[in-house]
Protein backbone atom coordinates (compact mmCIF):
# COMPACT_ATOMS: atom_id res chain seq x y z
CA UNK A 1 0.00 0.00 0.00
CA UNK A 2 2.72 2.36 1.07
CA UNK A 3 6.21 1.86 -0.70
CA UNK A 4 9.20 3.66 0.61
CA UNK A 5 12.38 3.70 -0.74
CA UNK A 6 15.50 4.95 0.13
CA UNK A 7 13.97 8.41 1.67
CA UNK A 8 16.08 10.96 2.70
CA UNK A 9 14.51 14.30 4.27
CA UNK A 10 15.97 17.66 5.02
CA UNK A 11 13.84 20.74 6.06
CA UNK A 12 14.43 24.13 4.47
CA UNK A 13 16.15 25.27 7.69
CA UNK A 14 18.71 22.64 6.72
CA UNK A 15 17.69 20.29 9.90
CA UNK A 16 17.95 16.42 8.51
CA UNK A 17 14.90 14.91 9.65
CA UNK A 18 14.94 11.64 7.86
CA UNK A 19 17.65 9.28 6.98
CA UNK A 20 17.62 6.07 4.62
CA UNK A 21 14.27 5.26 5.35
CA UNK A 22 13.16 1.85 3.63
CA UNK A 23 9.76 0.75 4.41
CA UNK A 24 6.74 -1.35 3.48
CA UNK A 25 3.37 -1.04 4.62
CA UNK A 26 1.08 -3.43 3.63
CA UNK A 27 -3.29 -2.91 2.74
CA UNK A 28 -4.65 -4.06 6.24
CA UNK A 29 -1.82 -4.14 8.33
CA UNK A 30 -1.58 -1.88 11.63
CA UNK A 31 1.68 0.09 12.39
CA UNK A 32 2.66 1.69 15.11
CA UNK A 33 5.41 4.42 14.67
CA UNK A 34 6.79 5.12 17.84
CA UNK A 35 10.24 7.44 19.08
CA UNK A 36 11.54 10.24 21.49
CA UNK A 37 10.56 13.83 20.04
CA UNK A 38 11.99 14.79 17.25
CA UNK A 39 13.07 11.41 15.82
CA UNK A 40 11.45 11.75 13.04
CA UNK A 41 7.60 10.35 13.39
CA UNK A 42 5.75 13.12 12.34
CA UNK A 43 7.97 13.68 9.39
CA UNK A 44 7.63 10.29 8.24
CA UNK A 45 4.08 10.33 8.12
CA UNK A 46 3.38 13.58 6.17
CA UNK A 47 5.05 11.78 3.15
CA UNK A 48 1.90 9.14 3.73
CA UNK A 49 -0.17 11.74 1.27
CA UNK A 50 2.35 13.72 0.10
CA UNK A 51 2.21 16.94 2.45
CA UNK A 52 6.29 16.50 2.08
CA UNK A 53 7.77 15.52 -0.69
CA UNK A 54 11.25 13.88 -0.36
CA UNK A 55 14.56 15.44 -0.83
CA UNK A 56 16.18 11.55 -1.80
CA UNK A 57 14.35 8.13 -2.56
CA UNK A 58 10.92 8.22 -3.65
CA UNK A 59 7.49 7.53 -2.01
CA UNK A 60 4.67 5.32 -3.58
CA UNK A 61 1.33 5.00 -2.81
CA UNK A 62 -0.39 2.10 -3.73
CA UNK A 63 1.77 2.48 -6.96
CA UNK A 64 1.81 6.01 -7.19
CA UNK A 65 4.93 8.50 -6.64
CA UNK A 66 3.68 11.01 -4.31
CA UNK A 67 6.02 13.56 -6.24
CA UNK A 68 3.73 13.54 -9.38
CA UNK A 69 0.27 13.77 -7.58
CA UNK A 70 -1.11 16.38 -5.51
CA UNK A 71 -2.04 16.61 -2.04
CA UNK A 72 -5.70 16.46 -2.56
CA UNK A 73 -5.19 13.11 -5.24
CA UNK A 74 -3.46 11.06 -2.20
CA UNK A 75 -5.28 12.97 0.54
CA UNK A 76 -8.76 11.04 -0.77
CA UNK A 77 -6.59 7.33 -0.71
CA UNK A 78 -4.82 8.26 2.92
CA UNK A 79 -6.66 9.99 5.41
CA UNK A 80 -4.72 11.72 7.80
CA UNK A 81 -5.78 13.10 11.67
CA UNK A 82 -3.69 15.78 12.70
CA UNK A 83 -2.51 15.60 16.27
CA UNK A 84 -4.84 18.92 17.53
CA UNK A 85 -7.91 19.18 16.05
CA UNK A 86 -8.21 23.06 16.91
CA UNK A 87 -6.15 22.86 13.51
CA UNK A 88 -9.04 22.12 11.58
CA UNK A 89 -12.04 22.75 12.86
CA UNK A 90 -13.64 25.86 11.48
CA UNK A 91 -17.32 25.06 10.69
CA UNK A 92 -20.50 26.91 12.05
CA UNK A 93 -21.73 22.75 12.87
CA UNK A 94 -20.23 19.78 13.21
CA UNK A 95 -22.46 18.42 9.98
CA UNK A 96 -20.78 21.39 7.81
CA UNK A 97 -17.35 20.03 9.14
CA UNK A 98 -18.02 16.41 8.18
CA UNK A 99 -18.61 17.78 4.63
CA UNK A 100 -16.00 20.22 4.31
CA UNK A 101 -13.61 17.13 2.77
CA UNK A 102 -16.71 15.59 1.21
CA UNK A 103 -17.21 19.07 -0.88
CA UNK A 104 -13.76 18.91 -1.80
CA UNK A 105 -13.55 15.64 -3.09
CA UNK A 106 -16.44 16.52 -5.30
CA UNK A 107 -19.20 14.04 -3.27
CA UNK A 108 -22.72 15.14 -4.95
CA UNK A 109 -25.58 16.03 -3.23
CA UNK A 110 -26.95 12.46 -1.86
CA UNK A 111 -23.54 10.77 -1.35
CA UNK A 112 -22.55 13.40 0.79
CA UNK A 113 -25.56 13.68 2.80
CA UNK A 114 -25.03 9.80 3.20
CA UNK A 115 -21.65 9.89 4.27
CA UNK A 116 -22.20 13.05 7.12
CA UNK A 117 -25.04 10.65 9.01
CA UNK A 118 -22.56 7.68 8.63
CA UNK A 119 -19.67 9.42 9.78
CA UNK A 120 -21.79 10.86 12.65
CA UNK A 121 -23.39 8.05 13.62
CA UNK A 122 -20.08 5.90 12.97
CA UNK A 123 -18.61 8.38 16.30
CA UNK A 124 -21.33 8.61 18.18
CA UNK A 125 -21.66 12.05 17.20
CA UNK A 126 -25.28 12.46 15.92
CA UNK A 127 -26.63 14.34 18.73
CA UNK A 128 -23.90 17.13 18.20
CA UNK A 129 -24.50 17.44 14.63
CA UNK A 130 -26.00 20.95 14.41
CA UNK A 131 -23.86 21.87 17.27
CA UNK A 132 -20.74 24.26 17.01
CA UNK A 133 -17.69 22.51 17.07
CA UNK A 134 -15.65 24.75 19.37
CA UNK A 135 -18.30 24.39 21.88
CA UNK A 136 -17.33 20.38 22.24
CA UNK A 137 -15.27 19.05 25.00
CA UNK A 138 -11.81 18.09 24.04
CA UNK A 139 -12.22 14.45 23.31
CA UNK A 140 -15.56 15.23 21.30
CA UNK A 141 -13.46 17.39 19.07
CA UNK A 142 -10.90 15.02 18.63
CA UNK A 143 -13.92 12.84 17.23
CA UNK A 144 -15.18 15.56 15.25
CA UNK A 145 -11.44 15.52 13.93
CA UNK A 146 -11.76 12.03 13.36
CA UNK A 147 -15.50 11.77 11.46
CA UNK A 148 -14.25 14.42 9.52
CA UNK A 149 -11.69 12.56 8.15
CA UNK A 150 -12.97 8.87 8.03
CA UNK A 151 -16.61 10.10 5.96
CA UNK A 152 -14.40 10.08 2.63
CA UNK A 153 -13.80 6.10 3.67
CA UNK A 154 -9.80 6.56 2.92
CA UNK A 155 -8.04 3.59 2.35
CA UNK A 156 -5.19 3.69 5.02
CA UNK A 157 -5.75 6.08 8.05
CA UNK A 158 -3.03 8.00 9.78
CA UNK A 159 -3.42 9.33 13.19
CA UNK A 160 -0.60 11.88 14.86
CA UNK A 161 -0.70 11.06 18.08
CA UNK A 162 -4.40 9.83 18.97
CA UNK A 163 -4.32 9.25 22.40
CA UNK A 164 -2.44 13.20 23.78
CA UNK A 165 -5.58 14.81 25.94
CA UNK A 166 -7.78 12.30 25.69
CA UNK A 167 -8.98 10.25 29.40
CA UNK A 168 -8.69 6.67 30.39
CA UNK A 169 -12.26 5.79 29.04
CA UNK A 170 -11.56 7.69 25.74
CA UNK A 171 -8.40 6.34 25.44
CA UNK A 172 -9.91 2.94 25.79
CA UNK A 173 -12.73 3.72 23.13
CA UNK A 174 -10.73 4.97 20.69
CA UNK A 175 -8.12 2.10 20.95
CA UNK A 176 -11.17 -0.54 20.19
CA UNK A 177 -11.89 1.86 17.58
CA UNK A 178 -9.10 1.67 15.80
CA UNK A 179 -9.01 -2.17 15.99
CA UNK A 180 -12.35 -2.39 14.33
CA UNK A 181 -11.32 -0.01 11.95
CA UNK A 182 -8.02 -2.11 11.12
CA UNK A 183 -10.48 -5.89 11.47
CA UNK A 184 -12.20 -4.22 8.72
CA UNK A 185 -9.56 -3.75 6.48
CA UNK A 186 -8.11 -0.51 6.76
CA UNK A 187 -4.79 0.52 6.88
CA UNK A 188 -3.97 2.11 9.75
CA UNK A 189 -1.00 3.90 11.06
CA UNK A 190 -0.36 5.43 14.62
CA UNK A 191 2.04 8.06 15.61
CA UNK A 192 2.66 7.89 19.32
CA UNK A 193 4.53 8.04 22.42
CA UNK A 194 1.93 5.32 24.39
CA UNK A 195 3.43 2.57 25.02
CA UNK A 196 0.74 1.32 26.79
CA UNK A 197 -1.69 2.11 24.11
CA UNK A 198 0.60 0.23 21.84
CA UNK A 199 1.26 -2.71 24.07
CA UNK A 200 -2.68 -3.25 24.31
CA UNK A 201 -3.28 -2.80 20.79
CA UNK A 202 -0.24 -5.13 19.46
CA UNK A 203 0.91 -4.14 16.08
CA UNK A 204 3.61 -3.89 14.14
CA UNK A 205 5.89 -1.36 15.79
CA UNK A 206 8.36 0.44 13.99
CA UNK A 207 11.00 2.38 16.37
CA UNK A 208 12.76 5.65 15.34
CA UNK A 209 15.76 7.26 16.70
CA UNK A 210 17.60 10.61 14.91
CA UNK A 211 15.54 10.12 11.60
CA UNK A 212 16.46 6.17 11.24
CA UNK A 213 14.19 3.20 11.70
CA UNK A 214 16.11 1.28 14.66
CA UNK A 215 13.49 -1.12 14.91
CA UNK A 216 10.76 -2.81 12.96
CA UNK A 217 8.81 -5.97 14.06
CA UNK A 218 6.14 -7.33 16.37
CA UNK A 219 5.12 -5.91 19.26
CA UNK A 220 6.27 -8.58 21.19
CA UNK A 221 10.03 -8.39 20.22
CA UNK A 222 10.48 -4.45 19.70
CA UNK A 223 8.58 -3.36 23.19
CA UNK A 224 10.44 -6.23 25.36
CA UNK A 225 14.14 -4.82 24.15
CA UNK A 226 15.41 -3.06 26.94
CA UNK A 227 18.64 -1.67 24.86
CA UNK A 228 16.45 -0.94 21.58
CA UNK A 229 13.95 1.11 23.40
CA UNK A 230 16.81 3.00 25.72
CA UNK A 231 18.05 3.83 22.53
CA UNK A 232 14.86 5.82 21.18
CA UNK A 233 14.16 6.92 24.30
CA UNK A 234 11.14 4.50 24.76
CA UNK A 235 10.08 3.47 28.22
CA UNK A 236 9.11 -0.52 28.52
CA UNK A 237 5.33 -0.98 29.20
CA UNK A 238 4.16 -1.41 32.94
CA UNK A 239 3.60 -5.28 32.71
CA UNK A 240 7.16 -5.90 30.82
CA UNK A 241 9.00 -3.94 33.51
CA UNK A 242 7.01 -6.42 36.23
CA UNK A 243 7.69 -9.00 34.72
CA UNK A 244 11.55 -8.24 34.38
CA UNK A 245 11.61 -7.41 38.09
CA UNK A 246 11.04 -10.73 38.79
CA UNK A 247 13.20 -12.48 36.55
CA UNK A 248 14.55 -14.64 39.54
CA UNK A 249 11.37 -16.38 39.42
CA UNK A 250 11.94 -17.51 35.82
CA UNK A 251 8.62 -16.17 33.69
CA UNK A 252 9.00 -15.25 29.97
CA UNK A 253 10.24 -11.97 29.70
CA UNK A 254 8.25 -10.87 26.43
CA UNK A 255 4.94 -10.49 28.14
CA UNK A 256 3.66 -7.08 26.87
CA UNK A 257 -0.46 -8.06 27.09
CA UNK A 258 -2.29 -7.65 30.50
CA UNK A 259 -4.59 -10.53 29.67
CA UNK A 260 -1.23 -12.81 29.00
CA UNK A 261 0.54 -11.60 32.06
CA UNK A 262 -3.26 -12.68 34.20
CA UNK A 263 -2.70 -16.27 32.83
CA UNK A 264 0.98 -16.51 33.64
CA UNK A 265 0.38 -15.64 37.00
CA UNK A 266 -2.25 -17.51 37.77
CA UNK A 267 -1.03 -20.37 36.50
CA UNK A 268 2.32 -20.11 38.67
CA UNK A 269 -0.12 -19.43 41.58
CA UNK A 270 -2.19 -22.33 41.02
CA UNK A 271 -5.50 -20.44 40.75
CA UNK A 272 -7.91 -20.69 38.21
CA UNK B 1 5.41 32.28 5.47
CA UNK B 2 8.96 33.18 4.10
CA UNK B 3 8.06 37.09 4.85
CA UNK B 4 7.89 36.25 8.46
CA UNK B 5 11.45 34.40 8.67
CA UNK B 6 12.68 38.11 6.71
CA UNK B 7 11.65 39.46 10.05
CA UNK B 8 12.33 36.80 12.14
CA UNK B 9 15.41 38.09 14.58
CA UNK B 10 18.49 36.17 14.66
CA UNK B 11 20.17 36.06 18.02
CA UNK B 12 23.92 36.35 16.40
CA UNK B 13 26.58 39.27 17.65
CA UNK B 14 27.34 41.50 15.43
CA UNK B 15 28.23 45.54 15.34
CA UNK B 16 24.41 46.06 14.16
CA UNK B 17 22.91 43.92 16.69
CA UNK B 18 24.44 45.53 19.56
CA UNK B 19 22.96 49.03 18.41
CA UNK B 20 20.80 50.90 20.28
CA UNK B 21 17.18 49.79 19.10
CA UNK B 22 15.74 53.72 19.96
CA UNK B 23 18.82 54.29 17.19
CA UNK B 24 18.23 51.81 14.77
CA UNK B 25 14.43 53.29 14.74
CA UNK B 26 15.93 56.25 13.74
CA UNK B 27 17.73 54.83 11.27
CA UNK B 28 14.74 53.22 9.77
CA UNK B 29 12.66 56.50 9.69
CA UNK B 30 15.22 58.11 8.25
CA UNK B 31 15.20 55.79 4.99
CA UNK B 32 11.63 56.04 5.09
CA UNK B 33 11.55 60.03 4.66
CA UNK B 34 14.23 59.63 1.96
CA UNK B 35 12.21 57.20 0.41
CA UNK B 36 8.99 58.87 0.22
CA UNK B 37 10.62 62.27 -1.08
CA UNK B 38 11.67 60.57 -4.35
CA UNK B 39 10.12 59.55 -7.15
CA UNK B 40 12.82 58.60 -9.56
CA UNK B 41 14.61 55.54 -10.01
CA UNK B 42 18.54 56.25 -9.27
CA UNK B 43 18.12 57.85 -5.47
CA UNK B 44 16.31 54.84 -4.74
CA UNK B 45 18.52 52.51 -6.37
CA UNK B 46 21.36 54.47 -4.24
CA UNK B 47 19.37 53.89 -1.05
CA UNK B 48 19.00 50.45 -1.68
CA UNK B 49 22.63 49.76 -2.19
CA UNK B 50 23.33 51.93 0.42
CA UNK B 51 22.11 49.48 2.97
CA UNK B 52 23.56 46.40 2.12
CA UNK B 53 26.75 46.96 3.70
CA UNK B 54 24.72 47.22 7.08
CA UNK B 55 22.96 43.72 5.60
CA UNK B 56 27.00 42.38 5.18
CA UNK B 57 27.95 43.66 8.52
CA UNK B 58 25.34 42.38 10.32
CA UNK B 59 25.32 39.10 9.04
CA UNK B 60 22.13 38.26 8.07
CA UNK B 61 22.68 38.10 3.99
CA UNK B 62 20.55 34.58 3.43
CA UNK B 63 17.80 36.36 5.78
CA UNK B 64 17.27 39.45 3.83
CA UNK B 65 17.15 37.83 0.61
CA UNK B 66 14.32 35.45 1.83
CA UNK B 67 12.56 38.84 3.20
CA UNK B 68 12.92 40.21 -0.46
CA UNK B 69 12.08 37.25 -1.85
CA UNK B 70 9.01 37.60 0.04
CA UNK B 71 8.69 41.02 -1.12
CA UNK B 72 8.29 40.04 -4.28
CA UNK B 73 5.10 39.17 -4.96
CA UNK B 74 3.69 42.39 -3.54
CA UNK B 75 6.20 44.45 -5.49
CA UNK B 76 5.12 42.77 -8.55
CA UNK B 77 1.78 43.90 -7.80
CA UNK B 78 2.84 47.03 -7.16
CA UNK B 79 4.97 47.15 -10.34
CA UNK B 80 1.68 45.95 -11.93
CA UNK B 81 -0.26 48.15 -11.04
CA UNK B 82 1.46 50.86 -11.97
CA UNK B 83 2.55 50.04 -15.76
CA UNK B 84 -1.33 49.20 -16.05
CA UNK B 85 -2.60 52.87 -14.45
CA UNK B 86 0.01 54.80 -16.51
CA UNK B 87 -0.58 52.48 -19.99
CA UNK B 88 -4.44 53.86 -19.70
CA UNK B 89 -4.02 57.66 -18.18
CA UNK B 90 -1.46 58.24 -21.02
CA UNK B 91 -3.95 56.93 -23.53
CA UNK B 92 -2.75 53.25 -24.27
CA UNK B 93 1.10 54.43 -24.84
CA UNK B 94 3.93 53.24 -23.12
CA UNK B 95 6.88 55.10 -22.50
CA UNK B 96 10.30 54.28 -21.33
CA UNK B 97 9.98 57.10 -18.31
CA UNK B 98 6.09 55.17 -17.86
CA UNK B 99 8.66 51.77 -16.83
CA UNK B 100 11.02 54.27 -14.69
CA UNK B 101 8.25 55.42 -12.55
CA UNK B 102 6.85 51.67 -11.97
CA UNK B 103 10.23 50.38 -11.47
CA UNK B 104 10.92 53.50 -9.13
CA UNK B 105 7.68 52.58 -7.35
CA UNK B 106 8.54 49.22 -6.81
CA UNK B 107 12.04 49.47 -5.51
CA UNK B 108 10.89 52.49 -2.87
CA UNK B 109 8.66 49.10 -1.67
CA UNK B 110 11.46 47.49 -1.62
CA UNK B 111 13.95 49.82 0.31
CA UNK B 112 11.38 50.30 2.95
CA UNK B 113 11.69 46.53 3.70
CA UNK B 114 15.10 46.14 3.11
CA UNK B 115 15.46 48.47 5.90
CA UNK B 116 12.74 47.25 8.31
CA UNK B 117 13.74 43.70 7.65
CA UNK B 118 17.96 44.82 8.53
CA UNK B 119 16.00 46.05 12.04
CA UNK B 120 14.01 43.19 12.75
CA UNK B 121 17.09 40.45 12.10
CA UNK B 122 18.79 42.19 14.43
CA UNK B 123 16.63 43.66 17.50
CA UNK B 124 15.83 41.44 19.93
CA UNK B 125 12.46 41.40 20.69
CA UNK B 126 13.63 42.56 24.50
CA UNK B 127 15.45 45.14 23.31
CA UNK B 128 13.40 46.58 21.24
CA UNK B 129 10.23 46.33 24.53
CA UNK B 130 13.30 48.21 26.54
CA UNK B 131 13.70 50.92 23.98
CA UNK B 132 9.53 51.43 24.22
CA UNK B 133 10.02 51.37 27.61
CA UNK B 134 12.61 53.53 27.57
CA UNK B 135 10.51 56.03 25.38
CA UNK B 136 8.33 56.75 28.72
CA UNK B 137 5.34 54.23 27.09
CA UNK B 138 3.71 52.46 29.57
CA UNK B 139 4.69 49.21 30.24
CA UNK B 140 1.34 47.20 29.52
CA UNK B 141 1.61 48.90 26.02
CA UNK B 142 5.18 47.47 25.76
CA UNK B 143 4.55 44.34 26.80
CA UNK B 144 1.78 43.63 24.85
CA UNK B 145 3.81 44.84 21.43
CA UNK B 146 6.57 43.06 22.09
CA UNK B 147 4.45 39.92 22.98
CA UNK B 148 3.40 39.93 19.35
CA UNK B 149 6.29 40.66 18.24
CA UNK B 150 7.63 37.28 19.45
CA UNK B 151 4.68 35.61 18.42
CA UNK B 152 4.73 36.08 15.00
CA UNK B 153 7.18 33.38 14.41
CA UNK B 154 4.98 31.16 16.55
CA UNK B 155 2.34 31.99 14.47
CA UNK B 156 3.36 31.31 11.44
CA UNK B 157 4.59 27.78 11.95
CA UNK B 158 1.12 26.99 13.26
CA UNK B 159 -0.07 28.44 10.15
CA UNK B 160 1.59 26.32 8.48
CA UNK B 161 0.06 23.01 10.01
CA UNK B 162 -3.05 24.27 9.60
CA UNK B 163 -2.72 24.31 5.72
CA UNK B 164 -1.14 21.11 6.32
CA UNK B 165 -4.47 19.81 8.24
CA UNK B 166 -6.58 21.54 5.66
CA UNK B 167 -4.75 19.95 2.31
CA UNK B 168 -5.07 16.89 3.82
CA UNK B 169 -8.55 17.23 3.86
CA UNK B 170 -8.62 17.68 0.36
CA UNK B 171 -8.44 21.56 0.14
CA UNK B 172 -6.75 23.03 -2.82
CA UNK B 173 -5.63 26.59 -2.25
CA UNK B 174 -4.48 27.18 -5.80
CA UNK B 175 -7.65 26.04 -7.17
CA UNK B 176 -9.87 28.17 -9.32
CA UNK B 177 -9.91 32.26 -9.94
CA UNK B 178 -8.99 35.24 -7.85
CA UNK B 179 -12.01 35.45 -5.26
CA UNK B 180 -12.25 31.67 -5.08
CA UNK B 181 -8.40 31.56 -3.77
CA UNK B 182 -9.06 34.39 -1.13
CA UNK B 183 -12.28 31.98 0.09
CA UNK B 184 -10.03 29.01 0.05
CA UNK B 185 -7.75 30.79 2.90
CA UNK B 186 -11.40 30.85 4.99
CA UNK B 187 -10.61 27.62 6.51
CA UNK B 188 -6.80 28.41 7.35
CA UNK B 189 -7.65 31.80 9.42
CA UNK B 190 -10.42 30.57 11.16
CA UNK B 191 -8.69 27.99 13.45
CA UNK B 192 -5.44 30.49 13.13
CA UNK B 193 -7.58 33.12 14.46
CA UNK B 194 -9.30 31.26 17.59
CA UNK B 195 -5.92 29.47 18.35
CA UNK B 196 -4.64 32.56 18.93
CA UNK B 197 -7.45 34.46 21.11
CA UNK B 198 -7.36 30.74 22.68
CA UNK B 199 -3.44 31.18 23.05
CA UNK B 200 -3.39 34.87 24.58
CA UNK B 201 -6.14 34.08 26.75
CA UNK B 202 -4.17 31.17 28.48
CA UNK B 203 -0.81 33.30 28.16
CA UNK B 204 -2.95 35.73 30.42
CA UNK B 205 -3.39 33.53 32.63
CA UNK B 206 -0.32 32.04 32.97
CA UNK B 207 0.99 35.99 33.31
CA UNK B 208 -1.05 36.19 36.29
CA UNK B 209 0.25 32.91 37.92
CA UNK B 210 3.47 34.63 37.76
CA UNK B 211 2.36 37.57 39.89
CA UNK B 212 2.39 39.68 36.29
CA UNK B 213 1.96 43.75 37.60
CA UNK B 214 2.26 43.01 41.01
CA UNK B 215 4.52 46.05 41.74
CA UNK B 216 4.09 49.12 40.03
CA UNK B 217 7.98 50.04 38.88
CA UNK B 218 9.46 47.20 37.54
CA UNK B 219 13.12 47.14 36.96
CA UNK B 220 15.23 45.83 34.43
CA UNK B 221 17.61 42.77 34.05
CA UNK B 222 19.43 45.08 31.11
CA UNK B 223 19.80 48.67 30.62
CA UNK B 224 20.53 50.86 27.17
CA UNK B 225 23.41 52.57 27.11
CA UNK B 226 24.52 54.98 23.97
CA UNK B 227 27.63 54.04 22.87
CA UNK B 228 30.00 55.15 20.47
CA UNK B 229 28.81 53.42 17.66
CA UNK B 230 25.55 54.23 18.31
CA UNK B 231 26.12 57.57 18.22
CA UNK B 232 27.83 56.88 14.94
CA UNK B 233 24.79 55.42 13.42
CA UNK B 234 22.60 58.66 14.96
CA UNK B 235 25.20 61.13 12.57
CA UNK B 236 24.42 58.87 9.30
CA UNK B 237 20.76 58.83 10.03
CA UNK B 238 21.00 62.71 9.73
CA UNK B 239 23.14 62.81 6.76
CA UNK B 240 21.21 60.74 5.33
CA UNK B 241 17.70 62.79 5.69
CA UNK B 242 19.71 66.00 5.21
CA UNK B 243 21.51 64.68 2.13
CA UNK B 244 18.27 63.41 0.80
CA UNK B 245 16.61 66.92 1.73
CA UNK B 246 19.23 68.50 -0.32
CA UNK B 247 19.35 66.67 -3.33
CA UNK B 248 15.65 66.92 -3.62
CA UNK B 249 15.33 70.79 -3.26
CA UNK B 250 18.61 71.64 -4.99
CA UNK B 251 19.87 69.03 -7.26
CA UNK B 252 17.39 68.09 -10.11
CA UNK B 253 17.94 64.22 -10.56
CA UNK B 254 18.30 62.96 -14.01
CA UNK B 255 16.09 59.57 -15.10
CA UNK B 256 17.90 56.54 -15.89
CA UNK B 257 16.56 56.73 -19.94
CA UNK B 258 17.94 60.20 -20.19
CA UNK B 259 21.13 58.96 -18.75
CA UNK B 260 20.92 56.37 -21.35
CA UNK B 261 19.57 58.25 -24.20
CA UNK B 262 16.46 57.42 -24.93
Amino acid sequence: MIEIKDLWFTYPNGVEALRNISLEIRKGEFVAIMGQNGAGKTTLIKHFNGLLKPSKGAVLVDGVNTESVSVAKLARKVGFIFQNPDNQLFCETVEDEIAFALKNFGFKEAPLKRRVTWALNLLGLMEYRKASPFMLSGGERKRVALASVLAWDPQVVVMDEPTIGQDYSQKEKLRQFIIQLNTQGKTVVVVTHDVEFVSECNPRVILMSGGRIVADGIGKDVLTDVELLTQASVVLPQVTEIFMGIKDLEFPLDVIDLYEAKELLLKRLGGK
Amino acid sequence: MSVFDGLKFRGISSPIHMLDPRIKFFYVCSIFVVAIIFFELLPLLVLFLFQIPFVILARVQKEWIRSLRGAAFLASIIFGTNILFRFIYAGYTLTASDVEYASAMTLRFIALVESFSIFFLTTSPDHLGLALEKSHIPYEFCFAFTTAVRFVPVLAEEAQTIMDAQKARGLELEKGNFLRRIRNYIPILIPLIISAIRRSLELAEAMEARAWGAIEKRTNLYTLKMKRNDYLLVLVSIAVIIVGIFVKIYVSVPTISNLLGF
